[in-house]
Formats: C-alpha cells, structure tokens, sequence
C-alpha cells in the first residue's frame, strides 16, 4: 500500500509540532524517519494513526485521501503501530493482547481457542517462539515487542509504523528486529521506522526523511555519510565521538557487597551485586531496561524498602541510613525519570535547583531559606549549564524536557560530592547538549569523583564508561573495560557472560550493525 | 555457555527468583491468631459456664428429612465443646508459625486456608459460648446471612462492575440509598410491589448518572464525587422524606413486600432448604448477577474490553474501543445493580423508606469488594462473611436481651461487623491488585 502525507500540520497551542511535512512511503520500502527527540516524528506518526487530529493537510492511502478520526478508522484501512511504549494490557495473556478490539466469539463467548491458533500462525511465520497463554508482564520486553508486532500484523496491516522500536532492546534484539522487518518488506508491507539512532537508519533503510523542528529538511539515501546525516538532523556540524581522557583511577571509593533488594511482592529485583568504584573513575551500569538498574541507584540512596547486603562509602555504611543523611554524605544524584522523581513541576526553576540542599547553608537553616542565595544560585547555574528559560522564577513544568534535564544536572553536580550517581544522564536531551552533559560528567571524574552512570544506551555507556558493568535481571554478569566490543556488551545484556558472550562473537555471532562498522559504513 | 547460539531469541517467561529472606512482618498473623487463640481458650474454655449445655437446632418437623439423618438438634457441653475448639483454632494458628517458619514465602493457598480454619473454629468456640443454656437455630441464623448479605452483594458488584471499568466507585452507599428510596415511593404510587422493583435500578441510575457524568466527563477527583454524591442522596431522600412522604405515607411511602418464592421439594431441604430456596426474587437475582458476571467478565469479548479499558486505556483505544462510552456504560450498570441491592432494604424486607437507612451498607459493600478483589464471586463471598457477622450479632442481640446466661453488650454487638471489615481487609487480603487505571480519568490528546 502506498502511504502519502501531504502537508500534515499539527499544533498544540502555540507550539507547532508538525509544519506542513510530506511524505510518501512506497510499497514495500522501509522509510526511515530520522529526527532528534521532540522533532515531531510521534507527533506525526499519532497523526496518521488517527490519536491526534490535524490541523491540517490530508493522508492519502493508494491515491485515496482519507481521513481518521480514531485508532480503529486507521486500523481498518490497513495501518498498524507497534508504539514506543507498549500499549499491551500487562495482565493479559498474549492472545487475548493480539485479539483485543476484534475477538472472535463462538456461541456469544470469547473463542480463545481460535485466538491462541491466531497467535501460533503469526509466530510460525516469523520464527516466534510466543506462549499464547503467557501473561505479557511476565515476558522480557523484547518478546512483548514480538507481541506488538503480531497484533499489528493479526490485523492484515499493510504500512507499519514502528516508533522508536529499538529504544528497548539489546544490539541482537535490534538486528533480529531488523531481519523481521526486512521479511515482511519483501512481503510487500510499507514499513515506516522512526528513531534517532543513525547506526539503525543506515542499517535497515530504503530510504530516509529527516526530520527537525516538526519540518522536513532532507531526504537521504542510505548510503549517505553518517556525519552527514547527523549535521541534516541537528542542523549543524556535531562531533559524534566524545575525546577522553583516560582515566587515573585512584583508591576505593564505595565499595558495594552482596547488595540485594525486594520488591513488595517477595520478587527479588536486585540479586546480590557487588562491584567497587574508584576515586576518579566512571563505571557504568549497562543493560536493557528493567534488569535491576533503578533497584540499584535506589537502594544505594536509601530510596528502597527492604534491602540487605552493605554499600560502604569511604568506609561508611549506606544501607539502613535515611536518604538525607545518605545525600548529606555527599551523593549527587540523578533520577532516571525525571518528571515524576527528580523535579516539583510547580515550583521555579532556582526552587528546583537547590531541593537537596534547602535546608543547609548557605541556601537555609532548618527554620527559614534564604531566597537570596537561591536566586543567586540559580543566577550562576542556569547561564553555566545553557538552561533555556525565560526566568528563573518560571516554573519547571514550563521548560522542555532537555532543559528540566540540564536542571537536574546543574543541581546534582552543584557542591563538593563524594559520589555522583546518574540515571540516564541525557535522557531526551539533543545532540549538542548531550555533549556538553557528557564533558561536564568527565570533568567531575577528573576531579577525582567517583561517578556512576546508569544508561540504557549503549553509545552513552561506551563514551563515558572507563569500566562497565553489565546488569541482567538483577545480577551483574560481568565487569568489563569501557572499551569491550559493543557486540559483546549486546550480547552479556541479553545474558551471557563476558567469556561467553566473547567466545559468541569470536565464531561470528555479529550483529549487521557492527559489521557495517567494519566495513567502514558507520563509526 | 559457550555452546550457547549465536542468535538470542527469548519469547519464554521470566521466572523470577523468589526471595528466601523473610519479610520483617511474616509474625504479625501468625501471633495475631495466637493471642486471639489463647483468649478463646481462657474467656470461652475454661472461664465458660460449668455444666451449661450449648444446643445448636437443626432440622424442624416437616422437613424432607428421611429416617432423620439430619438430626433436630445437635446438643454440646458449652465448656468442653469451647475448649476443644479454641485448641483446634490454636493448632491452626501453630501450623502458620511452622509454615512461615519454615518457607520465606509460603503459598497463599495454604495459608489462607490455615487462616480460614482458625477464623471458623475461633468463630464457633465463641457462639458455643455465648448460648450456653440456650439454642440457636442454625437455619435462622443463616436466613438471616443471606437476606443481609443480599445488599452487600449487589453493592459490592455495583463496585466490581465500574472499578473493573477504571472509575472508583465510593458512590454506592448513594446508589442503595436511591434504589430504596425509588421502590418505596414508585411502588407505593403504583400500588405494586413489582413497579417498586423496576423504580429502583432506574433510580439508583441519577446517582450512576451523576457519577459518571462528573468522574467520566468532567474529570473530577472519583473519591470526592462519590462522597458528595452519598452526600447528596441523604439530603434528597431526606428531604422527600420528611415532606411528601410524612404527609401521606399511605400514598408515597407504604411498606410493600415482595413476596416469598418457595420452590417445592427444595425447600424441604433440612437447615440450608430454607436459606436457599424460601427467598424472595431479588436473592435468586443476585445469584444471577454474580454467575452472569463472572461470566460475563471473564470469557466474553465485553468483559475483556471493559478490563483492558480499566487496566490500560490507551491501549485500549489504541485499538479501537471507547474507554469513557464503556465507563459510562459501566457505571450506569453498576448504579442499576446497586439499585437492586437497595430494594431490598424496603420491598426486599417489608418496610417503608427510613431516613439514611442505607447506614453504611455501602461501604461495608466497596470493602466486600476490595476482600473479593474485584470478583463477583469473591465480592459475594466477602458480602456474606460481613452478613453472618451482622446476622449473628442480631440473633445474639435478641437472645441476651430475653434470658440471663452470658451477656455480652448490645452496643459492642453492633461493633462485630465492622471489626470483622477492619480484620479481613487488612489482614487476609495482603495484597489486591486494583485495576491498574482504576480511579484515574482518561483524556485522549
């Protein structure tokens, strides 16, 4: 089915999300649509599967224009999307996921027998290996990845949509992915695929449109250069490898033994870790999504329930101690969520700047706070970090995402620390502040700080890591140098241990990524 | 590993690892069991009533009770009958000790059934002791479990029905109250029972209406719309109720009774004949509603759609369903079944609307359903745990105030329920898991 967008304009406010952007996507092409977080690209692809209205423009299926006014108006004419974040019912089965919104019923009664057959055909297709019949929030996410794709395709979709669909997965899971789409490419489904990883986009695609500030500003081949492709997508020249010096590692810092935390059900989620950091080093903390990573920061912050195991900082016992008087040890911290765990969206900017430290001197005492030193923190903080505000005064909620990002930043690395531990550092931040985060994070490890990054992102780890520890379901399955390969990174955040997963990538098991890489196509 | 394949691919469920430490509060039940055990033991056992006889009846003449299998009476020596059972609730309470001794996390079949077993042998010392030189007929007590519990039920279904959906339902007290209210008045207008029956779901549906209207439409925080709406429904009932209904009680506010619906050869059934098959029709249609929705929830496409829109809605629009059509349908429903539930406070039992005579129903019921964990069958079975408490303490009730024996306060027998509501929501429930979305407004973008 051939897919055209004509002049798709979608506002909120006074905020333009998509301007006039066309595009046609051929049948049976992969066409890639590249663009920095908040460039507009979710925003477009919600357009075209009827959750937002536009504003304007029209969307033209085979040469019909057509018009949706709800998810299942899209549906129907053959347009299916696997979401960034899944929208599968977590404490359903995956058969009762792929049928929900067009069950078949026998006798008045859900048909699940038919449902599950449903689900094996798919699977077969594709080389799945899906338990109809289990509970989705039991799965790994990559396999509820699968499950998108089935409940997509159990609809006859003939242009998917895939948004930033390898946010989640491992560098194998990435190229499995990629082989699926390629499968069904040649089977004639147009596939539209967003991201903003130009190692994928040169990997997989036809072709590439390239999206900045909700316009289009290029279209390129996949051949094209990948600084080249950068530069178009952030609209100047980027470095994208960050210059570091090597670390001088000094004596132990906090030193982390048989650390294990559980949650309220009696799961253990973090599993007897243990690793040290040194003064002047960044270890970070790798792995996909939901392996024990935020249990980790957590607990060593005192954030969680029911820990045991010992975490000594300079000799100090963490585990047990209240988060004050943990952050009053000097731990700088960064949540992985922003909005709901590092920032009081209603309270300004400089208020925002010295929450962990309102209640010392000299920004106050434990009576009163000096609205003084605040501001004049903020007066020296937000032009150091480049926060982009109106005001200091203005309220956080105010500011976009990479801003409230720079926010937390600024105040976590504001005083003399003892440790620096951060979440997802340039989480939705662009390029060129991504940059300018990273070498302030350096700095402090210069300094002599020990920093521990928790990152999602294999590029982000491999920049700043001077060693990396691999977590997967709530163990650490090895520590290896910041320089490892990346495939066996990949392949260790799938679970394999680091002799494993090095004697896998010895006898061959690369991933298409890494050998484009060799082949001098991608740095 | 290192014969593991090259390509990683792992659609299997995650086995989590199951924590082997245990948890700072594993003593808390199993002491709980043991005070209350031991208190059983001294008050019941070996503090009762020397030589006083406990008689509990059974069978009555003309029952279909062939060469008498089922005895008459079933007579006890108070003393002894309490102490063997405040020890059998004791053992149990002792098997918990070694279970959660022993295992970190013990199943939770096992120790529920633990915790049921002790709940049932400390329940029965209590009521051996309590009618030391008396009788208590069995059948009537359980009568009465059921006729009280006919409420509960369809208010705690009310709840399952709209919560299931994403919408908090506190509103249910103002539904029972409404669908009381709509029967009396509309029967007594009418003149028939059967018109009253109808009035009540139709009126419990202003205050479903109303609630969802505001929790679905207009947003508004569930938990506060619910309470004014209870809030509100006192003050409209009141109103009419001290005017229209004061002035000409005769032609606005007559006790009706819907009539008692024998079944034939089932009802001669000894003891539980009575309890299940001399009923009148809104307890036969509660058994239906509980069996309709299980069903319904479970294994039809309806019922997969409202949980997804009350697990995760945009998912759910996503794929083509109306997540607030299907709330507003879904409150509407259950404020209809509420509305039930509230017949039976007046043409139910046969008498006239009362000022507030809801007394809290309602919220015994949203606790019913929060112990059934939003289940028509578990909110069922909770709704007659808080009957047969509520059912004891008014045959108790009558029986202190006619002999001597063991008196026990009727105001702290007023009491009974609600400690039974506090004990088995907070303690044998543990953990529910509530429809993710439950109580949180859906705003597409």
């Amino acid at each position: 089915m051939k897919l055209e967008l004509r002049g798709i304009t979608k506002t909120f406010g006074a905020f333009v999300a998509n301007d006039a952007i066309d595009l046609v996507v051929e049948p049976g092409e992969i066409h890639s649509l590249l663009g920095e977080n908040g460039a507009g690209k979710s925003t477009l692809m919600n357009v075209l599967y009827g959750l937002y209205r536009p504003d304007g423009g029209e969307i033209v299926l085979d040469d019909v224009p057509v018009s949706f006014s709800d998810p299942g108006d899209a549906m129907a004419a053959g347009i299916g999307m696997v979401h960034q974040h899944f929208m599968l019912v977590p404490v359903f089965t995956v058969a009762e996921n792929v049928v929900l919104g067009h069950e078949p019923t026998k006798g008045g009664l859900l048909d699940l027998a038919a449902a599950r057959k449903l689900v094996r055909e798919i699977s077969a297709r594709f080389g799945f290996e899906l338990d109809p019949d289990a509970l989705v929030e039991n799965l790994p996410v990559g396999a509820q990845q699968r499950v998108e794709i089935i409940k997509a395709l159990s609809r006859r979709a003939e242009v998917l949509v895939l948004d930033e669909p390898t946010a989640v997965l491992t560098p194998h899971e990435t190229d499995e992915l990629m082989t699926i789409m390629r499968q069904l490419r040649d089977e004639g489904t147009s596939i539209v695929f967003i991201t903003h990883k130009l190692r994928e986009v040169k990997a997989v695609s036809d072709r590439i449109t390239v999206i900045r500030r909700g316009r289009v500003v290029g279209e390129a081949d996949p051949s094209a250069d990948q600084a080249e492709l950068a530069s178009l997508m952030v609209g100047r020249q980027v470095s994208l490898a960050q210059d570091k010096a090597p670390a001088a590692p000094g004596d132990i810092a906090l030193e982390v033994s048989d650390l294990q935390v559980t949650d309220e059900a009696g799961m253990r989620t973090l599993d007897g870790v243990s690793f040290e950091v040194h003064h002047g080093e960044v270890l970070a903390i790798a792995g996909v999504q939901g392996n024990g990573q935020t249990e980790l920061s957590e607990a060593l912050l005192g954030l969680q329930e029911t820990v045991h195991g010992s975490a000594l900082l300079e000799g100090r016992e963490l585990v047990g101690r209240s988060t004050k008087q943990i952050l009053d040890a000097g731990i700088g911290f960064v949540p992985e969520d922003r909005t709901h765990d590092a920032l009081v969206a209603d309270f300004s900017v400089a208020e925002n700047l010295v929450l962990d430290q309102h209640d010392r001197a000299p920004f106050g005492s434990a009576l009163a706070m000096s609205r003084r030193a605040v501001q004049q923190n903020a007066d020296t903080l937000i032009p150091e970090f480049d926060v982009r505000t109106g005001s200091s005064a203005a309220a956080v909620s105010t500011l976009s995402g990479g801003n409230q990002q720079k926010v937390v930043m600024a105040r976590a690395l504001n005083r003399e620390l003892a440790l620096l531990i951060a979440s997802q550092p340039t989480r939705g931040v662009d390029v060129g502040s991504i940059e300018f985060l990273h070498r302030r994070i350096l700095d402090e490890r210069d300094k002599g700080t020990p920093v521990i990054i928790v990152s999602t992102e294999l590029d982000e780890v491999t920049q700043l890591a001077d060693r990396i520890a691999v977590m997967y379901r709530g163990q650490i399955l090895g520590i290896v140098p910041g320089d490892e390969d990346r495939d066996v990174l990949g392949l260790m955040m799938a679970g394999y241990t680091a002799e494993a997963a090095r004697e896998a990538v010895a006898s061959g098991a690369r991933t298409t990524d890494s050998q484009l890489a060799d082949e001098g196509e991608i740095v | 590993m290192s014969t593991a394949p090259a390509v990683v691919k792992d659609d299997s469920e995650v086995t989590r690892t199951i924590d082997d430490i245990r948890p700072d509060s594993w003593w808390h039940i199993p002491a709980t069991t043991t005070v209350l055990g031991l208190l059983a033991l001294v008050l019941f056992g070996l503090r009762g009533i020397p030589g006083a006889d406990s008689v509990y009846a059974l069978a009555r003449e003309g029952d279909l009770n062939p060469f008498g299998i089922v005895p008459e009476s079933i007579t006890v020596p108070s003393m002894a009958a309490s102490i063997v059972l405040s020890v059998l609730a004791l053992l149990a309470s002792g098997a918990l000790w070694a279970l959660q001794a022993r295992v970190a996390r013990p199943s939770a079949r096992v120790r529920v059934t633990l915790i049921v077993v002790f709940a049932v042998a400390w329940v029965l010392a209590f009521m051996t002791w309590v009618i030391s030189e008396r009788t208590l007929g069995v059948a009537t007590l359980l009568q009465g479990t059921l006729a009280l519990a006919v409420p509960l039920a369809f208010g705690a279904l009310s709840g399952v029905l709209s919560e299931r959906a994403g919408v908090i339902n506190i509103a249910i007290e103002g539904q029972l109250l409404f669908g009381a209210f709509g029967a009396a008045l509309v029967g007594s207008i009418a003149g028939s029972v059967w018109v009253g029956l109808l009035a009540a779901p139709v009126m419990a549906l202003v205050m479903g209406a109303m609630l969802a209207l505001f929790a679905v439409g207009y947003r508004v925080q569930q938990i506060i719309v619910g309470v004014v709406l209870n809030v509100l429904a006192i003050g409209i009932t009141s109103f009419f109720f001290g005017t229209v209904m004061r002035d000409n009680p005769g032609r606005f506010n007559s006790p009706l009774r819907l009539p008692t619906l024998r079944i034939p050869v089932l009802a001669d059934i000894p003891v539980i004949g009575r309890v299940l098959f001399e009923q009148n029709i809104l307890v036969y249609l509660m058994w239906i509603v509980v069996a309709g929705l299980t069903v319904a929830l479970f294994r039809t496409r309806w019922g997969l759609r409202v949980r997804a829109v009350g697990e995760h809605p945009r998912a759910a629009d996503t794929v083509g369903i109306a997540v607030n059509r299907t709330r507003w349908i879904n409150v509407m429903l259950g404020s209809a079944v509420a509305g039930l539930g509230g017949a039976t406070l007046t043409i139910g039992t046969g008498v006239a609307f009362g000022e507030e005579m809801s007394a809290g129903k309602g919220y015994i019921a949203l606790a019913a359903m929060i112990l059934g964990r939003y289940h028509p069958i578990g909110a069922l079975l909770a709704a007659l745990t808080f009957a047969f408490a509520d059912s004891l303490q008014l045959r108790l009730g009558t029986m202190t105030a006619a002999e001597g024996g063991v008196a026990i306060p009727g105001d702290f027998l007023l009491m009974l329920p609600y400690v039974v509501a506090l004990f088995a929501v907070a303690g044998v429930v543990g953990r529910v898991r509530v429809p993710a979305a439950d109580g949180v407004p859906y705003v597409k973008q």
